[in-house]
């Protein structure tokens, strides 16, 4: 149990890490134009990657994560709230895979 | 244009007052992220239940872990009876994105801020938190927004994960499945409002994708972790922006 307990710790100091530091060390730094545009773009770079092609895979079925993709992606288009998106997509695979 | 209720506030406002207001907009904007991170915390409980993760492991993994696809990642290679250097390693890259979120986020920060907050709330960046607080309307974000923020998504996967763990039995298979979904159609929800804002926005988020899905099922780069291949394909898409879209302008306030 000991070396779990090791192993969840060594987990946490590498996870922590790349979080905290330039988090600290960056404070009243400031950065190049093109840095600043750089990290500008991250959010946006991130999600495209975050979202695909993982969503395709989230659910085990490929065809129910394309429902649920689309009606996500129609609510979202709408601008509806957030919640209404994750829900709405949860329902889009869970109908799916239950009457397809 | 919307009127900003910020405005509502008289700019005399006692400080306190200010501070508890952006701890209760941090908790609100939070709360579609717990949402998100229930199913999959309790999905994690469950799988490291059936794995047979010693119930305070898998806690103590939310609380100081606290990295969605690590941690499932660490079980499964625990399962697979891995070293724990090789989970260490896997872990350490899945999370090297972290490190341009945070000096992202950092680059956000409304300054003076104090290091010792700064350092509480980087041990809340994931991606999800990272994507609500980045895509903020505000330039400027406070550290107490970011906090309550932070701390929301932090319990929801921490009680989700006990939730999962107390309740193994739980969940049909079908409901679990369809849950699988939920994160990233949080992502969906976070990024397609944004993609009308501007072309660059547009065009570096489909080039991530295409880099991402290249990496994915290329079959040369198979060797590439899902982790360096989002960190990869995020960094390239993002330099790829800033050389062929130099000009700021589209961005909110």
């Amino acid at each position: 149990m000991n070396n779990l307990w090791l192993l969840v710790l060594g987990m946490g100091a590498v996870t922590f890490l790349p979080r905290l530091l330039p988090m600290i060390l960056l404070q009243n730094v400031s950065l190049s134009p093109f840095l600043n545009r750089f990290l500008q773009f991250i959010p946006f770079a991130a999600l495209g990657a975050l979202i695909f092609p993982g969503i395709l895979e989230s659910t085990g079925n490929p065809y129910s994560a394309v429902a649920g993709t689309v009606v996500s992606v129609i609510l979202a288009l709408f601008r509806v709230n957030i919640m209404f998106v994750v829900v709405g997509g949860i329902l889009g695979v869970f109908l799916w895979e239950h009457f397809m | 244009m919307q009127v900003n209720k910020d405005v509502l506030v008289p700019s005399t406002a006692p400080i306190a007052n200010n501070k508890k207001a952006e701890l209760l907009a941090g908790l609100k904007a939070g709360l579609p992220i717990a949402l998100g991170y229930i199913p999959i915390a309790i999905a994690f409980g469950l799988l490291a239940k059936a794995t047979g993760i010693p119930n305070h492991i898998s806690l103590m993994m939310s609380f100081f872990v606290y990295a969605g696809a690590s941690q499932f990642v660490a079980v499964n290679l625990l399962g697979l009876a891995a070293g724990y250097s090789e989970i260490i390693l896997t872990t350490f890259i899945l999370n090297l994105r972290h490190i341009l979120m945070s000096a992202s986020l950092n680059q956000r920060i409304l300054q003076p801020a104090e290091k010792g907050i700064l350092a509480v709330l980087s041990y809340g960046i994931t991606d999800e938190t990272f994507s609500v607080a980045s895509l903020q309307k505000k330039q400027k974000l406070s550290v107490y927004f970011l906090l309550a923020l932070n701390l929301a998504a932090f319990l929801a996967w921490n009680i989700g994960t006990a939730m999962g763990i107390f309740l193994a039995e739980g969940l049909p298979e079908e409901l679990k499945s369809s849950m699988g979904i939920a994160l990233y159609a949080m992502f969906v929800g976070l990024l397609v409002p944004s993609l009308g804002k501007s072309r660059p926005i547009l065009i570096v988020s489909l080039l991530a994708a295409v880099l991402h899905s290249i990496l994915h099922w290329i079959p040369f780069f198979s060797n590439l972790s899902t982790g360096w291949a989002i960190v990869l394909s995020t960094v390239l898409a993002a330099l790829a922006g800033s050389l062929l879209f130099p000009e700021g302008g589209e961005k909110g306030e």
